[in-house]
């Protein structure tokens, strides 16, 4: 890169350095977007008293001794 | 003055980073697909329940049932034990993907595959069988 050689314009050439450093930080955190453990673990548990009729006092399975302790 | 720009930068890519932290909070999981497949799976419980209590069919580390004492099954059920596992296996393998989906990340799937397997095997009842983390079969 010229830019950071020429003396005079340093602080350009930081300036343009910077640009695309951010430029490129923002690219990465658009696309490596880690999974979201905690959020997907609250939805499975949404999705569990659903499914499993764990909420509502309604029991799940009448052969299950304890239906609602858990 | 190199300082202060490298400070704003700093700012700036922190500020980035929060923000991103901040927007996911919650996973979508109120779409049409993913609640038809949750009813399907909730009516197909009322029929698997009994088989989880009499330990013919456990729940595996991978987000699935199957069938773990077939000894505990009749004979002439086994069949329809087997269609019904087979039934429930298809609709989980969708409501991972649809979910997936559903929150724009199409590849996030195995994890969330990998994070129901290990909630349906914590909140499973007393005496239904699980798999442990080496894929034995253990009694809760």
């Amino acid at each position: 890169m010229m830019v950071f050689r020429s003396g005079g314009r340093t602080a350009m050439g930081v300036l343009a350095g910077a640009a695309l450093v951010s430029a490129l930080c923002a690219g990465c955190v658009t696309i490596n977007i880690y999974f979201p453990a905690a959020a997907a673990e609250k939805a499975a548990d949404r999705i569990i008293d659903e499914v499993w009729q764990l909420k509502g006092g309604v029991p799940a399975s009448p052969s299950a001794p304890k239906p609602e302790t858990k | 003055m190199k300082q202060r720009i490298a400070n704003i930068l700093m700012l700036i890519v922190a500020l980035a980073g929060a923000s991103h932290v901040f927007a996911q909070v919650n996973l979508e999981i109120n779409t049409p697909g993913i609640t038809a497949i949750q009813g399907s799976m909730q009516k197909r419980h009322a029929e698997l329940a009994p088989l989880y209590a009499s330990g013919a069919v456990g729940l595996t580390r991978d987000g699935n049932v199957a069938l773990r004492d077939p000894a505990a099954v009749p004979l002439p059920q086994r069949a329809a034990v087997n269609s019904l596992i087979a039934a429930e296996n298809q609709d989980r393998a969708a409501l991972y993907r649809e979910i997936a989906r559903a929150n724009n990340h199409p590849e996030w799937e195995g994890d969330i595959r990998g994070t129901f397997g290990q909630r349906w095997i914590d909140r499973a009842r007393s005496g239904w069988f699980v798999q442990n983390a080496s894929g034995a079969w253990v009694k809760k």
